[in-house]
C-alpha cells in the first residue's frame, strides 16, 4: 500500500474519530437557566365519584353473590379535580384536570413546571376533588427559600394527609 | 424526488472519490450496511464487559459506571468509550446508509422489502441509545430521563404520568430503575432481529466489512477511547434541575427541538417523516422491470442462477416438465430487479452455440441472449483499427459518453453480471475484436449489490460460470469505476492497446465467423 494511501487513510479516519468526539458531547446544551429556580407540582388524584355513591339496602345486598357484596353502589365515572396555586399571593396556576381511563374513571393527573426567581416565596395550593360547588377540599401553604436550579416539588399523598412538600 | 436523488448521487460521488482515493476497494461509504453490522457488535461485546461490573441499583449505578471509566480505566474505561463511540458511529452509519440507497435509487421495486424494514431500526437505535445514556444515573442522564418521559408523557396511551418517577430524589424506586436496565438488553435486541430481518430477502447480505477496513476502524476507536474516554457529566441528583449538558447530538439532536415546540407537535413531526419514509419505495416512481423467464426447455436445473441472483428471487423447484433433471428454477417476480445476472451465471446462455439453438434456461426480456449476440456482432462488425476493442459496460453506473474512436464499441448492459463469460470468449477467441473491457460499478458497490463480485470472480475463473482458458487474458481489461467511469476509461483503453500492442502482429487478425 502507498504512502498517500495510508496517509489519506489516517486523514479520514482521524476526522471521522474527531467528528464522534466532538458531537458525543458538544456543543453543550442548556435546557435551563441557572439563575431560575424550578417548582413543579405533580400529583395524581381521583376525584370523587360522579352523581354520589348509594348505600345498598339489605335485601339488594342478599341478591347479590357473597363475593360481589359491597356496600355503596356507585357509578363508575369521577368528578374532575381542580387545583390552584398561587405564588406570592398571585395565582400562576389553574387548572381543571380531568379523569383518566377511556371511561373517565380514572385518576386525574397534573405535571406542571413553573420557572421562579431564586428567593423567599409564599405558596398556596388548593385542590377540590368532591362535588362541592365552592371551596376546596385540601388546602396548604408553605413558606420557601429556593435556590437557583433547586426542584421544588409540590406532591399529594393522602396517606400523608394531603399535599407533601419536596 | 428525483431532484433530490440527483443531488444527493452527485454529493456521494464526490465523496466515493475522495475515500476511494485514500481506500480503494475498501471505500467505506460503499459499506455503510457492513459497517452498521460491525460498530453493532463492538457495541454488543463492549456492553456485555460493562454489564459484568455494572451495579443496576438506583443508587450504585453511577458509582459503578465510575469505577469502571476509572479505576479500571485500562479495560472498562476502553470498553464504556466503545461502546458510546460505536453507538454514535451507527448512528452515522445509520444515516449515511438511508441517505445513499436512496441516492441511488436503491429503494423501490423488488427492493422496496429491505427499505421499508430498515424504517423501525432508526427507532429502535433511537430506543436504545436513550437508554443506555439513561443507566448510567449521572446529569446527562437525569436530562434525559426527564426530557424523554416529559416527552413520552405527551403521547394520549399513558394513563399515569411516567414522568413523575422522576418527580425527586426520593421518588425514583429501584424498580423502575431494573426496568430501564432491562429495556436497554431487550431493546437493541429487538434492533438485531429486526437487522436480520432487514437482511433477509438478499442473497450474501454485506454483514462483515472487509477485515484491513474493520481493523483501521477498531484502532481509530480504541486510539479514540484512550485520547477521549467517555466520562459522565456529575451524579444526578433529582432535587435540582439539569442547566446545562454536554448533548449527544447523535441521539439526542431532537431533544432541544422539545423546548421550541412542547407537547405533541414534535412526534407528529417525527411521525410523518417516519411515514414519508416508509412509503419512499412508492413515492419514487421505479424504472421498469424485466423480469428474468425461465425456458424449462432450455434449464438443465443446475442452480447456479439461484446461487448467483442478489435478491434470492429464484429457487429451485421439482422438475415439472418431464425432463430428465431434477430441479428446475423458478423466478418470483416480486423479488426480481431484472438485473439479468442470473443470465450471466446461466452455463446455456452461451452465444457460441448455432443460432438457432441460442435459446438459454434463464434470459430477460430484454436481453434476450441471441439479441446480445447479434448487437455484439453488430458492434464490433463495425470497429476498424489495429487495436479493436469493444466495452461491455453497466447501464447503471451513469452515462457512459460514446467513444468517437472508430475502433471503440460499446454496449450496455443492466449489469455487467448479465454477462456471460463465453460472450467474451466469442469476441476475443473468433477475433470479432482485439480487446475487451468490462466496465461496471465501483467494487462493493455494484447497484445490482453482487454483478461485480460474480463477474470478477467468474473472469479469474473461480466461479462457474468461468472464463474458458483459450481466452487470453492480455486482451481483456476491466474498470471498476461506477459513476466515474467515462473519466478513467480512456486510460484503461490506453493501457489495454499498450498491452496488445506488445503481443504478436498476427494476433490482431481476424478470423471469420
Amino acid at each position: 500500500m502507498s504512502v498517500p494511501r495510508v496517509c489519506g487513510q489516517f486523514v479520514l479516519l482521524a476526522l471521522f474519530a474527531a467528528l464522534l468526539d466532538y458531537f458525543s458531547v458538544a456543543p453543550s446544551y442548556a435546557p435551563f437557566p441557572t439563575d431560575q429556580a424550578q417548582i413543579k407540582v405533580s400529583f395524581s388524584r381521583a376525584g370523587a365519584h360522579r352523581g354520589g355513591c348509594r348505600q345498598l339496602t339489605a335485601e339488594e345486598l342478599a341478591k347479590l353473590p357473597p363475593n360481589m357484596r359491597a356496600p355503596l353502589d356507585c357509578p363508575r365515572g369521577r368528578l374532575d379535580v381542580v387545583v390552584e396555586l398561587d405564588l406570592d399571593d398571585r395565582q400562576v396556576l389553574a387548572a381543571t384536570l380531568p379523569p383518566g381511563g377511556l371511561a373517565g374513571d380514572g385518576e386525574a393527573t397534573i405535571y406542571r413546571k413553573l420557572r421562579v426567581a431564586p428567593g423567599r416565596h409564599r405558596l398556596a395550593i388548593r385542590m377540590r376533588d368532591s362535588a362541592r360547588d365552592a371551596g376546596f377540599d385540601h388546602v396548604a401553604e408553605r413558606e420557601v427559600m429556593l435556590e437557583p436550579a433547586q426542584n421544588f416539588v409540590i406532591d399529594f399523598d393522602a396517606a400523608q394527609g394531603g399535599f407533601v412538600f419536596h | 424526488m428525483r431532484w433530490l436523488q440527483t443531488a444527493l448521487r452527485a454529493l456521494f460521488d464526490w465523496a466515493d472519490r475522495l475515500a476511494s482515493a485514500a481506500f480503494a476497494r475498501e471505500n467505506p461509504l460503499a459499506l455503510l450496511g457492513a459497517l452498521g453490522w460491525f460498530f453493532f457488535w463492538i457495541v454488543t461485546v463492549s456492553g456485555i464487559y460493562l454489564y459484568i461490573f455494572f451495579d443496576s441499583g438506583v443508587t450504585q449505578a453511577y458509582a459503578s459506571v465510575e469505577e469502571l471509566t476509572h479505576a479500571q480505566w485500562y479495560a472498562g474505561g476502553i470498553m464504556r468509550s466503545l461502546h458510546r463511540y460505536a453507538s454514535d458511529a451507527m448512528v452515522v452509519v445509520l444515516l449515511l446508509h438511508v441517505a445513499r440507497e436512496f441516492a441511488h435509487d436503491r429503494l423501490n421495486g423488488a427492493r422496496w422489502f429491505t427499505w421499508f424494514t430498515g424504517v423501525p431500526l432508526v427507532w429502535l437505535l433511537f430506543a436504545a441509545g436513550v437508554s443506555g445514556y439513561w443507566v448510567v444515573w449521572d446529569r446527562f442522564a437525569q436530562y434525559v430521563a426527564l426530557a424523554t418521559t416529559e416527552w413520552l408523557d405527551t403521547l394520549p396511551f399513558f394513563g399515569e404520568s411516567i414522568a413523575r418517577n422522576f418527580l425527586h430524589q426520593d421518588a425514583l424506586s429501584g424498580r423502575f430503575f431494573s426496568l430501564l436496565v432491562f429495556i436497554h438488553i431487550a431493546v437493541p435486541l429487538f434492533l438485531l432481529f429486526g437487522m436480520w430481518i432487514h437482511i433477509q430477502r438478499l442473497n450474501q447480505p454485506a454483514v462483515n466489512p472487509p477485515r484491513r477496513l474493520a481493523l483501521s476502524l477498531l484502532a481509530a476507536l480504541v486510539v479514540l477511547s484512550l485520547v477521549a474516554p467517555a466520562e459522565s457529566q456529575g451524579p444526578a441528583n433529582l432535587d435540582e434541575v439539569v442547566t446545562r449538558v454536554g448533548l449527544d447530538w447523535f441521539y439526542f439532536g431532537v431533544y432541544p427541538l422539545q423546548d421550541i415546540y412542547p407537547g405533541a407537535g414534535l412526534w407528529a413531526a417525527l411521525a410523518l417523516a417516519t411515514l414519508v419514509l416508509l412509503v419512499m419505495p412508492w413515492l419514487v416512481p421505479a424504472r421498469r422491470r424485466h423480469i428474468a423467464q425461465v425456458h424449462l426447455e432450455g434449464c438443465n436445473g443446475c442452480a447456479r442462477c439461484a446461487a448467483d441472483c442478489p435478491y434470492s428471487a429464484i429457487t429451485m423447484a421439482p422438475r415439472m416438465d418431464g425432463a430428465s433433471f431434477d430441479r428446475e428454477a423458478r423466478v418470483d417476480a416480486a423479488r426480481c430487479t431484472g438485473c439479468g445476472i442470473c443470465v450471466g451465471a446461466c452455463p446455456t446462455a452461451t452465444p457460441l452455440a448455432r443460432r438457432s439453438a441460442v435459446r438459454p434456461g434463464i434470459e430477460l426480456e430484454s436481453l434476450a441472449v441471441a439479441q446480445l449476440r447479434d448487437q455484439t456482432l453488430a458492434a464490433t462488425a463495425a470497429l476498424t483499427g489495429d487495436a479493436r476493442i469493444l466495452i461491455y459496460a453497466c447501464r447503471e453506473c451513469g452515462p457512459l459518453r460514446r467513444p468517437q474512436d472508430p475502433a471503440l464499441a460499446v454496449i450496455e448492459l443492466p449489469c455487467v453480471g448479465a454477462l456471460p463469460p463465453s460472450f467474451i470468449d466469442l469476441v476475443l477467441s473468433r477475433r470479432h475484436a482485439d480487446g475487451v473491457i468490462v466496465a461496471g460499478c465501483a467494487e462493493n458497490d455494484c447497484r445490482e449489490r453482487l454483478g461485480v463480485a460474480w463477474t470478477q470472480a467468474r473472469l479469474a475463473r473461480i466461479r462457474d460460470p468461468w472464463l474458458r482458458l483459450r481466452v487470453d487474458s492480455v486482451r481483456l481489461a476491466s474498470l471498476w469505476a461506477g459513476a466515474v467511469t467515462t473519466r478513467h476509461l480512456p486510460a484503461v483503453v490506453t493501457r489495454l492497446r499498450d498491452a496488445l500492442a506488445s503481443e504478436q502482429p498476427a494476433r490482431h487478425g481476424r478470423l471469420d465467423n
